[in-house]
């Protein structure tokens, strides 16, 4: 659906140009949700905003519906704007509109709909986002959630192949984040709206996304399932926007360190493995002790996951280790350089040899 | 001083024609001055059009025009009035230089207008497949009108007062009444009213705007 090659993108700075991305490659497929994470100045809303031409990249080329889109100027690129939809950090609604008026906003620049088709296409759009009822009233008489609902209306309206979401829940309480977020997947799931969701919160993209990007210093550095992403962090600067989800920080190097006696292990266990109470029955088959020396649990979009990391002792370590292998659970050893049931290269947070530095 | 020599008929034919100059030079400043407002507005920096030649080259221009003092700008554009106008006595000699001595003053205030428009507003539009012109006119434009309002009605004070400064040289309206009766025929009591007059006359006209800005605030 959309490709970037080989990105680039630099701005005039006071002291040469500041390069804001760098050699960016990524593919995004249709009808997926598709996370971009990264710290603030990463260059997440340079990226994103490249996608519809609101900045034109300093090198590469935006590739849209396989058509190379990154020369286009006037009708082609208004056009093309339509078939993307883009739904903001602060709304930016007009605040001289109604809730209406907003939404009628796109579909009247485009010239082809006449007064009753618009207001019969807006009221089937406020309907769908819950705002029925709120159609006469100008923004700053809505609450947060209602305006992003509005944004989304209005980024709907065109009926777009592709909804850009540029840290859209970023100024909304918890509760409001969850069900802008669930709008978005339902909008996903039932018009097969292609969307790209930028974040600096790993927590919204293993709620939401399929596939995501991580993007460091203007680099991806690192990009795949969010099951993988999540589960097998290889890169620092996603390691610390994983531990920046765990509810304690995700630094329990002194628990590591206190009562790892036997062989510490991570242990991942992921949809119906997650499911099934297989690591104690393994470890009476095998004679073995586990101690829990840190976990999580939980669910990435639908799929469960429960992933810990536990120090194991007793006859048959080995044994233990290889059943659990062939119970479907990734085993990653502590000191190993490959590991099994992924194609993750070793890990970091455990090659570093300073103990466990974070949850897992 | 007494009031019983105060020619009312006088005084009223004034205010008609001080209501007539207002009136006519306030539509023609803002129909010169919006679009000259919205051009620098566009050819700013880090604007839509930026165009840093232009906008200096307009900015320079406007900058004289308003350093230059209103009553000299009379006598100066005097021969240009007549050029223009055929007169530079009366209400249509007058009108000429008002509209000249205040759109620049206008498309100033215009252009201050538009760009505290929230930027975010803008991308939105161009986000949506809006050109530049629909961007203007349907986002930006209804996005100041509260501002363009204030602007409008600031400009209409500036003008009651230069157009009380133009009957000096034979403008007409209650600012001419005003000097010939009170200061060439030292009837102080005809000045007076003059001023009375234009004192609630401006006071109106506040009101008005800020009820119409209030009106069209939605923020
Ligand atoms: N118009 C611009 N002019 C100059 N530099 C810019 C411009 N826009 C972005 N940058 C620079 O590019 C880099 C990336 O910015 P960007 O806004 O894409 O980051 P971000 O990941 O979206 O951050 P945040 O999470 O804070 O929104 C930053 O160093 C920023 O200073
Ligand atoms: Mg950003």
């Amino acid at each position: 659906m959309i490709t970037l090659e080989n990105i680039r993108k630099d701005f005039p700075g006071k002291t040469g140009a500041i390069t804001a991305l760098d050699g960016i490659n990524l593919s995004i497929a249709r009808g997926e949700i598709f996370g971009i994470i990264g710290s603030s100045g990463a260059g997440k809303s340079t990226l994103v905003r490249l996608i519809n031409l609101l900045e034109r990249p300093t090198g590469g080329e935006v590739i849209v519906d396989g058509e190379p889109v990154t020369s286009f100027k006037g009708q082609p690129l208004r056009d093309l704007r339509r078939k993307i939809g883009m739904v903001f950090q602060h709304f930016n609604l007009l605040s001289a509109r109604t809730v209406f008026g907003n939404v009628a906003y796109p579909l009247e620049l485009t010239g082809e709909y006449g007064r009753i088709e618009i207001a019969a296409k807006v009221e089937t759009l406020l309907a769908r986002v819950g705002l029925k009822d709120h159609a006469q009233k100008y923004p700053r008489q809505l609450s947060g959630g209602q305006k992003q609902r509005v944004g989304i209306a209005r980024a709907l309206a065109c009926e777009p192949d592709v909804l850009l979401c540029d840290e859209a829940t970023s100024a909304l309480d918890p509760q409001t984040t969850g069900s802008v977020l669930e709008l978005l997947q339902q909008i996903n799931r039932d018009l097969g709206v292609t969307i790209v969701l930028i974040t600096h919160e790993m927590d919204i993209v293993r709620r939401t996304c399929d596939r995501v990007a991580v993007l460091d210093h203007g680099r991806v550095v690192e990009s795949g399932p969010v099951t993988q992403v999540f589960l097998h962090p290889q890169h620092e600067a996603t390691l610390k926007l994983v531990r920046e989800a765990e509810p304690d920080g995700g630094l329990l190097g002194n628990i590591a360190a206190v009562g790892a006696s036997g062989r510490t292990v991570r242990l991942t266990f992921l949809g119906e493995t997650a499911r099934k109470p297989l690591l104690g029955r393994i470890a009476r088959e095998n004679g073995a002790d586990y101690q829990i020396l840190a976990g999580r649990v939980g669910n990435i979009r639908d799929t469960p996951y429960a992933q810990f990391t536990v120090s194991l002792s007793g006859t048959d370590v080995a044994g233990a280790i290889a059943g659990l292998r062939s119970g479907g659970v990734t085993v990653e050893v502590h000191g190993d350089d490959v590991v099994e049931h992924s194609s993750v290269t070793p890990l970091p947070a455990l090659q570093r040899g300073g103990g466990l530095r974070h949850v897992v | 001083m007494s009031f019983e020599n105060l020619y009312w008929s006088d005084i009223f034919a004034a205010l008609s024609q001080t209501l007539a100059m207002v009136g006519g030079a306030l539509s023609l400043t803002v129909l010169l001055g919006l679009p000259l407002g919205i051009l620098l507005y566009l050819t700013g920096r880090q604007q839509i059009f930026s165009q840093p030649f232009a906008y200096g080259g307009l900015s320079f221009v406007l900058n004289i025009i308003r350093s230059v003092p209103f009553i000299i700008m009379l006598i100066v554009l005097m021969p240009v009035t007549v050029i223009v106008t055929g007169t530079s006595l009366g209400i249509r000699g007058v009108i000429f230089p008002l509209v000249i001595g205040t759109a620049p003053f206008f498309a100033r205030l215009v252009e201050t207008a538009l760009r505290e428009v929230d930027r975010g507003i803008i991308e939105a539009s161009q986000a949506m497949g809006a050109s530049t012109a629909q961007t203007i006119f349907r986002a930006v434009l209804p996005e100041a009108l509260p501002s363009l309002l204030a602007a409008v009605t600031v400009t209409a004070i500036v003008l009651v007062d230069y157009t009380a400064m133009s009957g000096a040289i034979g403008g007409g309206g209650l600012g001419d009444l005003a000097i010939r009766y009170g200061y060439h025929r030292f009837q102080t009591e005809i000045m007076l009213v003059c001023v009375v007059i234009l004192i609630v006359f401006v006071q109106l006209i506040q009101a008005a705007g800020n009820r119409l800005v209030s009106h069209f605030s939605r923020k």
